[in-house]
C-alpha cells in the first residue's frame, strides 16, 4: 500500500513506545529508530513485568503450583491451567473421568471466547474506533458472570485440580450458556456489519504486515500469526488431547497473511467455539468430576514430559522435568505470544508507525505472558 | 455614534458569549453522544444531566498548575493555545444567525472566516514545535499536511457557492435560498445553481470540515492510541482547555458555514412555516450537522496518514474543481 | 512418514549407536527412592531415543556433543520442524547444565524432536542456533539470563528479562536470592 521512502541513515531519531503508553497491551517497550514517519529498526525490550514463575514450579508442590498458571495470562487463564494439568497428569498417569473433561473443554472455548471479544475490541480501540469495545465487553460480561457462578473468579481461574474440577456446572450454569450462544451469534453478525465491513477498517488493515510462512517458521509462530499466513496449525487438531476428538470443529486459515487475514482467523475462531460450545453442552455426560483413585501427594516419574494445548493466543507449552519429588526438578512454560512477539522486531522495518501499532494489536499481545 | 459603537461591541460580546457556551456545552453533548452509542449512561452526576459538568471541567483545568516543559520555547508554546482559540471565536462575529442578528454583517464574510480559519493552522505547527516532544512534533507535521491539503476542495466547493450567489456576503448567499427547501443550494430544481450535482459539493465541504477540525476519522493529529496525545501532550491546565475550546468552536464554525452555504440558512423548509422565527431554522440545522459530527467520530476507526492525503489530492480535488466548471458553465447556460 | 526421516537423518550422527536395535526408553515403573536418586546422579550419555508419545508427549529425543549441535538443527531444520523452544537444565548434582532444544513440525505428520547437549557447568558454551532459525535469539538470551550459558554467536546476548545490569542466574540450583 505505501512504499518506503528512501531513507537518509543520519536523519533518524529514537522513539520509544515506552512501557507506559495507551496502545501497548501491558508494559511493554518498543525502542523505534525511526526516519520521519518510517520504522528503520525496532527493539523490543520485555521483562517489566517478570515473576519468574518457573523459578516458582521448583519451589512450589503441584497443588500449590496451580494458582500460578492463571496469572500468565490473565485473558485466556483457563487454556493455560489446562495444558498444565495435562502434563502433569500424564507424568502421574491420573485418569480423568469423562464429564470432568468436558467440562473443562467448555470452560476453555469459553474462556476464549470471552479472551477474543476483549482483543476484538482493544484492537478496533487502537485503530481509532472507540465504540466497539464498550459492545465486545459487555458480551464478555456475560461469561465472566456464568463462570463466575462456578469457579468463583472472574479473571484468574483456578478451577482444575490434577485428575478433574473442584466444582460440578449445576443447572443454572447450562441454562445460562444455551442463552448466551444465540445472543453471541447476534452479536458476531453484529460486529461484522459495523466493523468488518467498514471500509476504513478494511483500507487500515489490508496488505499490512504481511508474514510469509517461512519467517512463521523459523519463529515458531502459532495461532492466528500462523493460520493467517496460511499454515494450517491448531494443537487441537494436529496433536489432539483430551477430548477435542469428539467434537466437530473447522480451523479457519487465511492465506493473505496481512493484518486483516490475522483478524478474520480471529473472529472466525470465536464462531468455532461457539459451535464446540454447543456440542460439548448437548453431549455432556453424567458422572464423577475427580477420579476415585487419586495420589495424595502428586509424585509424578522422573523423567521429561511435555504438553502443548491451543489457548487464545497460540501452542502453549509445558516441559515438566522431575525428578520424582513433590516439587518439579525444572518446569518450562513455553508462551505462545513470547514466539509472535519476536515476529515484530523484523517484520516491521519499513513499516509506518500506524501500521506498526496495529501490526501489534493484530499480534494480540498480553504482555505478563511474554514475560512470565 | 457612541450608540452605534456600543451596539457593535455588545454585539460583539454576545457572539463570542455564543461561541464559548457552545463550545463548552458541546463537549458535553459530546460526552452524552459517546456514551449513548457506546451503551452507558456518560456524565449524570453533577447535575441534572451531567448539566454542570463542563463549569466544573473548567474550574478544574483552571485550578491546574500551567506547566511549561524545560527548554520549550516559551513565546511559541504560550502563544499556540490563544491561537487556537481566537480566529475561531472571532468567525463567529460576522455569521447572521437570522435576518437581524448578526454581530457585524461584511461584505467579504466568506473571505474573512477563511482568514481566520488559515490562522488557526498555525497553532499546530507553534504547538508541535515548540513543545520539544518528538511526539507532539510528529502529530503536529500529520496534522499541518492535513489541514493544508484539506483546505483546497473546501475553497474550491466555497467558489462553487459564491459564483452561484454572486456575492461573498453571507446574508446575501443565505437571502438567495429563501422560498423552500428546493431552493437551498443543496437541491438543485428550484436552486439557483441548476447543477446536479450540488449535494456532491454538500459532501465534499463536509468531509473537509471533518478533516480540518481534526475529527475522528480524519484525526492524525491526535491520535490518541499512538501518539499519546498528539500536538497537545505537553499542555496542560488552561493550555489544554484552550485546544479542546478552539477544536469544539471550529466544528460549530464550520456547521455554521455548511448550513450557510448549502442549507439556506435562517430560511424555513417550507413557505408556510416562516412564522417561527429564522434563528430557530439555523440552530436546528446546526444542531443536527453537530450531532452528526459526533455520531461519525464515535463509530469509524482511524484512516491513514496516506489514505487520508489520497482522499484529498486524489479525490475531492478533482471532484470539486470538475463541480467547479459544471457549476459556472451552467451559469452561464441557463 | 517425517518419523522415520528425521530418525535416519539423526541416527546419522551417532555412528557408535547400535543402528539395528535402536534405544527404546522403557516407561519407568515403581521404583524406591535409592535407586532414584543413584539413577539421576548418572549423567545421560550422547545418543537417540524413541520416547513414547503417549506419555512423554515427544517422539524422538537426541543428545548431542556441543560441537555437533549445529549439523543436528539444520538436520531439523532441513525437514521443516519449527522452533518451540530452547530452554536449561540445571543438573547440579552431575556438575552438567543441559540446554534443551524442542522443535515441532506445523503440518499433520506429527513428530516432536527434542535436541540436548550437555555443557560443563563452570564453563557452559554452546554455539548459537540463531543463524538457523532466526526467533532462536530470544530463547537463547532467556535461557543466558536463567542459566549463564553463553552462546558463542548470538547477535545481542543482553539480558531479556531481567535487568540490563543482572549479573546472576536465578534458575541455577545453588542460587540464592
Amino acid at each position: 500500500m505505501s512504499s518506503p521512502i528512501q531513507l537518509q541513515p543520519d536523519e533518524t531519531f529514537i522513539l520509544n513506545v515506552g512501557p507506559q503508553h495507551p496502545a501497548t497491551h501491558g508494559v511493554l517497550r518498543v525502542k523505534m529508530e525511526m526516519n520521519g514517519e518510517y520504522i528503520v529498526d525496532a527493539e523490543t525490550v520485555i521483562g517489566y513485568i517478570h515473576r519468574m514463575h518457573e523459578k516458582m514450579g521448583e519451589s512450589k508442590t503441584y497443588p500449590q503450583y496451580l494458582m500460578n498458571l492463571s496469572r500468565m495470562d490473565y485473558l485466556g487463564a483457563v487454556g493455560y491451567s489446562h495444558g498444565h494439568v495435562l502434563v502433569v497428569e500424564k507424568a502421574a498417569g491420573i485418569e480423568v473421568p469423562e464429564r470432568a473433561e468436558y467440562i473443562r473443554v467448555l470452560m476453555v472455548e469459553l474462556n476464549r471466547v470471552a479472551s477474543h471479544l476483549f482483543w476484538f475490541g482493544a484492537f478496533v480501540m487502537d485503530l481509532g474506533g472507540f465504540s466497539p469495545l464498550m459492545y465486545a465487553l459487555q458480551d464478555r460480561e456475560h461469561i465472566l458472570d456464568m463462570m463466575e457462578a462456578v469457579t468463583g473468579s472472574r479473571l484468574t481461574y483456578c478451577y482444575f485440580r490434577y485428575g478433574g474440577l473442584y466444582n460440578d456446572i449445576d443447572d443454572d450454569f447450562i441454562r445460562a450458556a444455551r442463552a448466551f450462544l444465540p445472543r453471541m451469534t447476534k452479536s458476531m453478525k453484529k460486529y461484522h456489519k459495523l466493523v468488518t465491513g467498514n471500509v476504513i477498517f478494511q483500507k487500515r488493515l489490508e496488505g499490512i504486515a504481511p508474514l510469509t510462512p517461512e519467517m512463521c517458521r523459523k519463529y515458531g509462530a502459532s495461532s492466528a500469526v500462523a493460520r493467517g499466513s496460511g499454515i494450517n496449525f491448531d494443537v487441537r487438531r494436529n496433536e489432539p488431547y483430551s477430548v477435542y476428538p469428539e467434537f466437530d470443529f473447522d480451523i479457519p486459515v487465511y492465506h493473505e497473511c496481512d493484518s486483516l487475514a490475522r483478524y478474520n482467523v480471529r473472529m472466525d475462531e470465536i464462531e468455532q467455539s461457539l459451535r464446540i460450545i454447543e456440542q460439548a453442552l448437548d453431549k455432556l455426560p453424567d458422572g464423577p468430576i475427580m477420579p476415585k483413585k487419586k495420589p495424595k501427594i502428586i509424585k509424578p516419574p522422573a523423567g521429561d514430559y511435555y504438553q502443548a494445548v491451543e489457548t487464545a493466543r497460540g501452542s502453549f507449552g509445558v516441559r515438566l522435568v522431575s525428578d520424582g519429588g513433590k516439587t518439579p526438578y525444572r518446569l518450562k512454560l513455553r508462551s505462545p505470544t513470547y514466539s509472535n512477539m519476536h515476529l515484530f522486531d523484523e517484520a516491521c522495518r519499513g513499516m509506518l508507525i500506524t501500521d506498526a501499532l496495529a501490526f501489534m494489536g493484530s499480534l494480540d499481545l498480553v504482555i505478563p505472558e511474554i514475560d512470565r | 455614534m457612541s450608540l452605534t459603537l456600543l451596539n457593535v461591541i455588545v454585539a460583539v460580546v454576545i457572539a463570542i458569549a455564543f461561541a464559548a457556551l457552545n463550545a463548552a456545552y458541546l463537549v458535553w453533548a459530546e460526552r452524552r453522544g459517546a456514551a449513548r452509542i457506546q451503551r452507558r449512561p456518560g456524565p449524570n452526576i453533577n447535575g441534572p444531566f451531567g448539566l454542570l459538568q463542563p463549569p466544573l471541567d473548567g474550574i478544574k483545568l483552571m485550578a491546574k498548575q500551567l506547566t511549561i516543559p524545560g527548554g520549550a520555547d516559551k513565546v511559541l508554546f504560550i502563544a499556540a493555545p490563544v491561537l487556537a482559540m481566537f480566529p475561531a471565536i472571532m468567525s463567529f462575529v460576522t455569521i447572521p444567525f437570522s435576518e437581524s442578528i448578526v454581530a457585524k454583517n461584511m461584505n467579504v464574510g466568506v473571505l474573512m472566516i477563511f482568514a481566520f480559519a488559515s490562522m488557526g493552522g498555525m497553532s499546530l505547527l507553534f504547538a508541535g514545535w515548540s513543545s520539544r516532544n518528538k511526539y507532539a512534533m510528529m502529530s503536529s507535521v500529520r496534522a499541518v499536511s492535513q489541514a493544508v491539503a484539506y483546505e483546497i476542495p473546501m475553497l474550491i466547493t466555497t467558489i462553487t457557492v459564491v459564483m452561484i450567489a454572486g456575492s461573498m456576503d453571507l446574508m446575501e448567499i443565505v437571502r438567495q435560498q429563501g422560498g423552500s427547501f428546493l431552493h437551498w443550494n443543496i437541491f438543485p430544481l428550484l436552486g439557483r445553481s441548476h447543477n446536479i450535482l450540488m449535494p456532491m459539493s454538500f459532501l465534499i465541504f463536509f468531509i473537509c470540515t471533518l478533516a480540518e477540525t481534526n475529527r475522528a476519522p480524519f484525526d492524525l493529529g491526535e491520535a490518541e492510541s499512538e501518539l499519546v496525545a498528539g500536538f497537545h501532550t505537553e499542555y496542560g491546565s488552561m493550555g489544554f482547555g484552550l485546544f479542546f475550546m478552539g477544536e469544539y468552536a471550529n466544528i460549530v464554525i464550520g456547521s455554521c458555514l455548511t448550513t450557510i452555504l448549502f442549507l439556506g440558512g435562517w430560511n424555513a423548509p417550507l413557505p408556510f412555516l416562516s412564522f417561527i422565527p429564522g434563528v430557530f431554522w439555523f440552530l436546528l440545522k446546526l444542531y443536527i450537522l453537530i450531532a452528526t459530527f459526533i455520531w461519525i467520530r464515535w463509530t469509524f476507526p482511524r484512516t491513514t496518514i496516506y489514505g487520508l492525503l489520497n482522499l484529498s489530492w486524489k479525490i475531492l480535488i478533482p471532484l470539486s474543481l470538475f463541480n467547479l466548471l459544471l457549476t459556472a458553465g451552467l451559469i452561464k447556460v441557463f | 512418514m517425517i518419523f522415520d526421516k528425521t530418525r535416519q537423518a539423526l541416527f546419522a550422527l551417532f555412528p557408535a549407536q547400535d543402528l539395528d536395535k535402536p534405544v527404546v526408553e522403557e516407561p519407568s515403573s515403581d521404583e524406591t527412592e535409592d535407586a532414584k536418586t543413584k539413577k539421576t546422579a548418572e549423567p545421560r550419555k550422547d545418543g537417540l531415543l524413541e520416547c513414547d508419545y503417549s506419555v512423554h508427549g515427544y517422539h524422538l529425543d537426541a543428545q548431542v556433543a556441543p560441537e555437533q549441535l549445529l549439523d543436528a538443527v539444520t538436520i531439523v531444520d532441513n525437514l521443516e520442524y519449527f522452533i518451540e523452544s530452547i530452554t536449561g537444565v540445571d543438573w547440579i548434582k552431575e556438575d552438567q547444565l543441559e540446554v534443551v532444544y524442542d522443535f515441532s513440525r506445523y503440518d499433520f505428520d506429527v513428530c516432536r524432536v527434542v535436541i540436548r547437549t550437555r555443557l560443563d557447568r563452570n564453563n557452559p558454551i554452546v554455539p548459537t542456533i540463531t543463524g538457523i532459525y532466526a526467533g532462536a535469539n530470544w530463547h537463547e538470551r532467556e535461557t543466558h539470563d536463567f542459566f549463564g550459558i553463553k552462546f558463542d554467536g548470538h547477535p545481542h546476548l543482553i539480558p531479556l528479562l531481567l535487568p540490563e545490569d543482572a549479573d546472576f542466574h536465578p534458575l541455577l540450583k545453588d542460587f540464592k536470592a
